[in-house]
C-alpha cells in the first residue's frame, strides 16, 4: 500500500482557504495554523524527548513580545522581528533550560512552569517595555505594499486583503517550521532523543550526554514556540501578559494530548480540533472550559494515545481483520 | 526608613496570608507526599469551600454561629467532593504515567471551575466577619482585626495537631509509611487504596476550610482557584514537596516576602516570589526541609 502524502494535501488546500472560505474560515485557519507550530515544538519535548514542560507558554509569549515591541516601538520590519522572536525566545530557553534539565520528572515540570511565572510576571508588571497588565494593542501587519506591485505581473496574487496575506505568510513559514521540525525528529539527533525519553540511564551507559541532548531540545522547543507566538501576536492584533500565563502552558499540553504524542502531526490535529470545537460551541454556550474539560476526562481515560494514537489502533485492527479475510 | 508600626502590621498581614497559605498548601503537599500527585484541583476545592460556605451563610441567615457552621459544613462537603473523585476517577490513573495525572487534575479545574460559576455566576460574593470577632485590637500602633489574630493562632494549631497525628497515631504512621514505599505497606496488609482515599480526603477538608475562612477577607471570584494554586505550589516547593514543616516554612516565607516585597519594590513584587521558587528548585529541588526523592 503507498502512503498517501497527507501533509502535502492539507498544505495545497489551505492555500485555497482564502479564495474559496469566508473572511471567517481564513481566520479560523490561521488560527489553527500558529497552534499547529506551538503544539508540534512543545511535543519536542513531551512526545520525543519524553520531558513534560508546564512552562511552554513562556517562549510563545517572549516570541510575541519580541516582534510586538521590534514591530510596534521599533518599527522594524517583520522580516527581521520575526527570526529575533525565535532567537530571543531559544536564547531564553538556552538560560532556562540549563537550570531544568537538570532536574527529573516533577521538579523539572515545576522549574519550567516557575520560569514561566517569571515570564509572566515581568511582562504584566514592566509597563514602560511590554504595556503591563493592558498588554501592547495594535501590532501592526508586516507591510504588504510590494504584493500590490507584483501583483501587476502576477494576477493570481491580487485581489487579497491585509488579513488574508498575513494568512499565506503564515502558512508558508510554519510549514517551512514543520518541515524543519519533521527533519530534526527524523534526524540522528531525534532518534537519540527518543532513545532518551525511552531509558535516559542506558543512553548515559553508551556515552551519550543526556543533558545536553536534552537542552538542545528544550532550545528548539523554544525557539519554534516563539516563532509561533510571534506570529500569534500579529494575527491577534495584540500581544497580552497571558499569553505566557499558566493556563497557557496547560492549553497547549491538552493540543498535544488530544492529537496524540505518538505522531509528528498529531499535536497539530489536536491543534485543529480544539480551536474548531472551541468556535462551534461557544455559539451556544460561554461554558467552554466545562466542555474541554470533559473532552479530557474522555480523552484520559479512554484514548490516552489521543486522536492518532485511536486512528492507528483502528487501522491496525482493519488491515489484520482484512489479511485474515 | 518606614515607621516602625507600619512594618508591624505589614508583617502580621504576611502572617496572616502565610497562615492561609499553609491550610491551603498543607493539603496539597499532604497529597503529593503520599500519592506522588500534583493535584491542580486543589485550588478549585478551595474555591468551592468558598463557595459552599457562602451558600450555608445564606441558608441560615446571620446566627451567632452560623459563619462557623458554614466553615465546617463547607469543608466537609469539599471533603466528601475529593473522596468521590479519588475513589471513582483518580484511582483509575495510578500508575499511569505522570502527565495523565496532572492533565486529570487540570480538567477537574476547567470542569469543576465551571459547574460554580453556573451555579453562583460570575458576581462576586463576600461574607462578613463572624460575630465576636468584628472589632480589632491596637498593637505597637497598628490595628489588628480579631479575625486575623484567629487565623495567626488556627494556623500554628492546625500544623500541631496535623504534626501530632501523623506521628502518635496509627493512621498517621501508615501515611508516612505511605510516602516511603507503598509496595512493602500493601504488602504488610494496610489498605493501602483506602489509605489514598483518607488522604485525599483529609487534603481536600483542608482545601475547602481554607476557602471556607478565608471568605470574611477576600471576595469570592471565578478564578480565585488558578491564582491560589499557583501560590500553594511555590509554598510547597519552597519548604519541600511533601514536608509537613517545610510547607509552614514556606507558607511564612512567602507570606513575608509578599507583603515587605509590595512595600519596597511594588514592581517585584511578584517576580521576586516565583524567582524564589526558581532559586530553590536549582539549589536545593527537594525543598528547605524535604528530602531528596529516591
Amino acid at each position: 500500500m503507498r502512503r498517501v502524502p497527507w501533509a502535502l494535501i492539507v498544505f495545497l488546500a489551505a492555500l485555497f482557504v482564502p479564495a474559496a472560505g469566508s473572511r471567517y474560515y481564513t481566520f479560523l485557519a490561521n488560527d489553527v495554523i500558529i497552534w499547529a507550530l506551538f503544539a508540534t515544538s512543545l511535543n519536542l519535548l513531551v512526545g520525543y524527548t519524553g520531558l513534560v514542560s508546564f512552562g511552554h507558554a513562556a517562549y510563545f509569549g517572549i516570541g510575541a513580545y519580541t516582534t510586538g515591541i521590534l514591530m510596534k516601538k521599533v518599527g522594524v520590519s517583520f522580516l527581521l522581528a520575526f527570526p529575533t522572536a525565535g532567537i530571543v525566545a531559544a536564547l531564553f530557553a538556552l538560560v532556562f533550560g540549563f537550570f531544568c534539565v537538570r532536574l527529573t520528572r516533577i521538579y523539572f515540570a515545576m522549574l519550567t512552569l516557575a520560569f514561566a511565572q517569571i515570564v509572566w510576571a515581568i511582562c504584566f508588571k514592566w509597563n514602560e517595555v511590554t504595556g503591563g497588565e493592558q498588554g501592547m494593542p495594535e501590532i501592526p501587519y508586516p507591510d504588504f505594499a510590494w504584493v500590490d506591485r507584483v501583483a501587476a505581473f502576477l494576477p493570481f496574487l491580487g485581489g487579497y486583503r491585509t488579513a488574508e496575506h498575513f494568512y499565506f505568510v503564515t502558512l508558508l513559514l510554519v510549514a517551512a517550521c514543520l518541515v524543519l521540525l519533521r527533519r530534526i525528529v527524523g534526524s540522528p539527533f531525534g532518534r537519540m532523543l527518543a532513545t532518551i525519553r525511552e531509558n535516559p540511564e542506558r543512553a548515559e551507559f553508551i556515552g551519550v550526554n543526556v543533558r545536553r541532548y536534552e537542552l538542545a531540545a528544550f532550545v528548539l522547543a523554544g525557539g519554534f514556540a516563539g516563532l509561533a507566538g510571534g506570529l500569534f501576536g500579529i494575527f491577534n492584533r495584540g500581544v497580552f501578559p497571558d499569553f505566557a500565563y499558566w493556563t497557557k502552558s496547560s492549553e497547549v499540553l491538552i493540543m498535544t494530548l488530544l492529537g496524540g504524542m505518538g505522531a509528528f502531526f498529531g499535536p497539530a490535529l489536536g491543534a485543529a480540533v480544539l480551536i474548531w470545537l472551541n468556535q462551534q460551541i461557544v455559539s451556544y454556550t460561554e461554558y467552554w472550559p466545562l466542555v474541554l474539560g470533559t473532552i479530557l476526562v474522555v480523552l484520559l481515560f479512554v484514548f490516552p494515545g489521543g486522536i492518532a494514537g485511536a486512528a492507528m489502533a483502528l487501522r491496525h485492527r482493519l488491515r489484520r481483520r482484512a489479511a485474515r479475510a | 526608613m518606614p515607621d516602625p508600626s507600619f512594618v508591624f502590621a505589614q508583617s502580621i498581614s504576611g502572617l496572616t496570608a502565610a497562615m492561609f497559605l499553609f491550610l491551603i498548601a498543607s493539603g496539597l503537599s499532604l497529597i503529593f507526599g503520599v500519592l506522588r500527585v500534583l493535584n491542580f484541583a486543589h485550588g478549585t476545592f478551595y474555591m468551592l469551600g468558598a463557595y459552599s460556605a457562602y451558600q450555608i451563610v445564606r441558608w441560615l441567615g446571620t446566627g451567632p454561629v452560623s459563619f462557623w457552621i458554614a466553615a465546617l459544613g463547607a469543608a466537609l462537603a469539599v471533603a466528601l467532593l475529593g473522596g468521590i473523585v479519588e475513589r471513582f476517577l483518580f484511582q483509575r490513573l495510578y500508575g499511569k504515567e505522570e502527565l495523565y495525572q496532572l492533565l486529570f487534575t487540570y480538567a477537574l479545574v476547567l470542569i469543576l471551575g465551571d459547574v460554580a460559576k453556573i451555579i453562583w455566576g460570575t458576581q462576586q460574593k463576600s461574607i462578613s466577619r463572624p460575630p465576636g470577632l468584628t472589632s480589632a485590637v491596637h498593637v505597637l500602633g497598628a490595628t489588628i482585626p480579631y479575625y486575623n489574630l484567629f487565623i495567626i493562632l488556627l494556623g500554628p494549631a492546625i500544623a500541631l495537631g496535623f504534626w501530632f497525628a501523623l506521628q502518635r497515631t496509627r493512621a498517621g504512621r501508615f501515611i508516612r509509611a505511605a510516602a516511603l514505599d507503598r509496595e512493602t505497606l500493601g504488602a504488610l496488609g494496610v489498605n493501602v487504596s483506602a489509605l489514598y482515599t483518607g488522604v485525599f480526603v483529609l487534603a481536600s477538608f483542608l482545601g475547602g476550610l481554607g476557602g471556607a475562612l478565608i471568605t470574611p477577607m477576600r471576595a469570592i471570584v471565578p478564578g480565585m482557584d488558578t491564582e491560589v494554586i499557583v501560590e500553594a505550589f511555590v509554598v510547597v516547593v519552597i519548604g519541600g514537596l511533601g514536608s509537613f514543616w517545610g510547607t509552614f516554612l514556606g507558607a511564612l516565607i512567602y507570606g513575608q516576602v509578599l507583603s515587605f516585597g509590595i512595600l519596597f519594590f511594588p514592581r517585584f513584587s511578584i517576580f521576586s516570589i516565583f524567582a524564589l521558587m526558581a532559586m530553590v528548585l536549582i539549589i536545593r529541588p527537594w525543598g528547605l526541609l524535604g528530602r531528596p526523592l529516591k
